[in-house]
């Protein structure tokens, strides 16, 4: 056996991440380690890779203990790590950021030369080929993850760690990463890929380690195992199907009507006459190639963009040309688009960014009532299941999804009428995924009104009533939730006619 | 010197610019790894100070040059400690760092020689005239070029040295890689703050050569806050000159340019006050067209994402 680890423990404070773990991996070997965010993967890869130090337990390659104090120490032992937000210098070239840490020297000089060769021989013997010369800024996100992985085979590695490898890449790129791990094992070369991705996982790993709350639920032979098992190891429990109550449609609550925001000089508009109704009681999915409008549309109608034609009506109330703050006054939640960037603040507590929008209903004459927003805060955490330390955790500590889950819960305790989910669920694990799916459709039931725009078809036609699909700024095709298939949706997304 | 332009012009632009173009040096060197380094200006003046408080201890300039070096250099590993270690934020140390000096200087002033305002000594000997052979006999050349102190010249090595390090050597390289990505370095088995102590020990020395040739070179004395803002300057040279030796070479040119100018100007009929205006008016210009946020990175007000 290559590599063993053996009853890993880690504990943070009085948060245990990992609990007595066994991992191993043979020669050539595709083993992939999967579960929900928070269980634990990326603890056990950071400590096999020396970032961290195991609280109990010991790791063993070919036999002998190891014990790895710092990333150098494992490189040195041959392991190597792709990380899931790559670690490239983007002003520096292709072969600068394969050779650094052990550069071809002439005296004290770099020779860059003879670094370039280097990269070229390596990128020629296993079989991904690079410009050694170009700048990593300037290459694609799938040619970055190449460089990656030279990086870490011109370091000797014989085992690479890949951290969430297909999050950023396109279906194309996804594809040919798949081909070349497959490639890059017959040579020998082994692979721990850390994934949420079952599809992928089962396509491409011998193996599979599902991980849940620290501990290991399984290690299961790729052929011999299922989706639906992998997930149920994952989640702990069958998983639910969800039911769609059949539902009458209400009031009209949001009315969009004739929309236009225009581009550029000379560049066609952004929106272009876009007139729809989202109505109590029913959830509306909006679906589009993204870069077709919805952004836009988002920002058009939570008031962060100003529309250049067209009304926008909420609850029956105008609120065109009105603030952000107005929208929302007049009854709109918003999930929004990019968790980070839009829906919290990275650097602040749970309890703040769970605060965030609440501040009204928690104060009194500008004082805060601190044991009523811990309460209300504890319950949000219980009912989501959010996974974090403790309530004054950072939210940048916590795993994207159960962050996602923290933004759905305090948006949907706003309960306004009506509601934007952003790609809700986007790099979420399948129990997150749960959860804010039994959010919408509960708020559905509640004759709340959702405006749900997604880039993954199945989770538009898993929960909308109503799909229109976005082309170019335009609605290019509106299919009611029965008559609506997958392949119509795409060949309207590409701008194909309807039927 | 009644005329605003001639050779000597230049030849007193290399004197003013050797104490920021060596500041500057030990600003891009912190630029490198990442750290934006508001202390020059102070320990630019305490090494003005200790050169001056070393001449007098020791009645010698290579001795005096050196107790600032250890001086600056001390002052400079509280720096990274506090920044680097601590992870407190660098405008803050650093700005800190500079209302140390400043009262710091001041009151050893009065502490050690009993005066206020200025220490001056009539037997103190300051850095000696370099008169280079050959090129002194060249015409308008040898005017300018020879006839300075060895800082300027060191200044001018330095630069050339420095070039060479970070851009040719497999230690310039991963330095440079610190500053770019720092996870990404650590992640690689860099030893990151190995090369940012080392970059701010070496900021301080060459802030301490600085101070020594305001105080020793152009003049041999040492008044309050005789640095006058140049630390500051010097930052603006490290931005402008994008932190490489060469291109904040040819910025300090710039402002040293200036300085001299406005030093000319004295003598015409103008109020100094405006002619003193000069150098910071022109990086006030230089500001504007100043489009590298990277020093807002370090000030905490971009995402470092």
């Amino acid at each position: 056996m290559l590599l063993q680890m053996k009853g890993i423990t880690k504990r943070y404070g009085s948060l245990t991440a990992n609990s007595g773990v066994d991992f191993s991996l043979e020669a050539g070997e595709v083993h992939a380690l999967v579960g929900e965010n928070g269980a634990g993967k990326s603890t056990l890869m950071r400590i096999l890779y020396g970032e961290e130090q195991p609280s109990e337990g010991r790791i063993y390659m070919n036999g002998t203990e190891q014990s790895f104090s710092s990333p150098s120490d494992a490189i040195a032992a041959g392991i190597g790590m792709v990380h899931q937000h790559f670690m490239l210098f983007p002003s520096f070239t292709v072969a600068e950021n394969i050779v650094i840490g052990r550069e071809p020297k002439a005296g004290v000089t770099f020779d860059r030369k003879a670094a370039a060769e280097q990269v070229k021989a390596l990128s020629e013997k296993y079989g991904m080929p690079v410009d050694p010369w170009a700048k990593v800024a300037e290459c694609p996100v799938g040619v970055q993850q190449r460089i990656e992985i030279l990086k870490v085979l011109n370091q000797g590695a014989k085992i690479v760690i890949m951290d969430e490898p297909t999050g950023a890449l396109t279906p194309l790129e996804v594809e040919w990463l798949l081909k070349a791990i497959k490639r890059l094992s017959e040579q020998g070369i082994s692979f721990i890929l850390i994934s949420h991705k079952l599809h992928e996982v089962l396509d491409s790993s011998e193996r599979i380690t599902v991980l849940r709350d620290g501990r290991v639920t399984g290690t299961v032979r790729a052929k011999d195992t299922d989706a639906l098992q992998l997930s149920s190891l994952m989640v702990g429990r069958e998983l639910v199907k969800l039911e769609k109550k059949h539902m009458v449609p209400g009031q009209p609550i949001l009315d969009v009507q004739q929309v236009t925001v225009r581009g550029g000089k000379g560049a066609k508009p952004l929106l272009d006459q876009v007139s729809f109704q989202v109505r109590a009681g029913e959830i509306v999915g909006v679906a589009g190639v993204s870069g077709n409008g919805q952004s836009e549309l988002l920002q058009a109608v939570t008031g962060l963009r100003r529309i250049d034609v067209g009304k926008v009506a909420l609850s029956g109330q105008d609120v065109t040309g009105r603030s952000p703050f107005q929208f929302r006054e007049a009854g709109l939640a918003h999930i929004p688009e990019d968790r980070y960037m839009w829906g919290s603040a990275k650097e602040e507590s749970v309890t703040d960014n769970g605060l965030m929008g609440h501040l009204r209903s928690f104060s009194k004459g500008g004082i805060l009532r601190k044991s009523q927003i811990r309460q209300t805060m504890a319950d949000w955490v219980r009912s989501f299941n959010i996974k974090t330390g403790s309530l004054d955790t950072k939210a940048g500590h916590l795993s994207g999804g159960n962050m996602q889950k923290l933004i759905v819960a305090r948006e949907m305790a706003h309960g306004t009428p009506f509601v934007i989910a952003a790609e809700p669920t986007r790099g979420v694990d399948i129990g997150a995924m749960e959860t804010i799916h039994e959010a919408l459709l509960k708020r559905r039931e509640e004759q709340g009104a959702i405006l749900l725009v997604s880039s993954e078809l199945t989770e538009i036609l898993k929960l909308s009533d109503r799909i229109l699909v976005l082309f170019e700024g335009r609605i290019a095709g509106e299919l009611t939730a029965e008559e609506a298939t997958e392949e119509q949706i795409s060949i309207l997304m590409a701008g194909g006619e309807q039927r | 010197m009644d005329t605003l332009l001639d050779w000597s012009l230049l030849s007193s632009t290399l004197r003013t610019v050797a104490p920021l173009l060596l500041a500057a040096l030990g600003g891009a060197l912190c630029a490198r790894v990442g750290i934006f380094n508001v202390a020059l200006e102070g320990m630019m003046l305490t090494g003005a100070f200790t050169a001056i408080l070393g001449n007098y201890l020791f009645g010698n300039v290579l001795l005096a040059i050196l107790f600032a070096c250890v001086c600056v250099g001390v002052l400079a590993l509280l720096f990274g400690y506090l920044s680097i270690q601590l992870q407190a934020n660098a405008i803050v140390v650093g700005t800190a760092m500079n209302f140390l000096a400043t009262g710091l200087t001041a009151f050893s002033l009065f502490a050690i020689f009993g005066v206020k305002g200025q220490y001056y000594d009539q037997t103190m000997k300051g850095l000696p005239k370099w008169d280079i052979p050959l090129i002194k006999d060249i015409p308008v050349v040898g005017d300018v070029l020879s006839g300075h102190t060895p800082l300027v010249y060191l200044a001018f090595v330095l630069a050339a040295g420095l070039q060479y390090l970070m851009f040719r050597t497999v230690m310039g390289f991963r330095l440079m890689a610190v500053g770019e990505n720092i996870t990404a370095a650590k992640s690689l088995g860099i030893r990151v703050r190995r090369y940012q102590y080392g970059a701010v020990l070496a900021s301080g020395i060459l802030c301490a050569l600085a101070g020594a040739q305001l105080s020793l070179g152009q003049v041999t004395l040492f008044a309050e806050n005789m640095t006058a803002g140049r630390g500051f300057i010097a930052l603006v040279a490290t931005m402008l000159g994008q932190s490489s030796p060469l291109g904040v070479t040819a910025s300090s040119l710039l402002f040293g340019f200036m300085d001299a100018i406005s030093i000319r100007l004295q003598g015409f009929s103008l109020p100094t006050h405006f002619t003193m205006m000069l150098p910071y008016v022109i990086t006030i210009v230089v500001m504007l067209f100043f489009k590298d946020k990277s020093y807002l990175r370090q000030s905490g007000r971009m995402d470092s994402k």
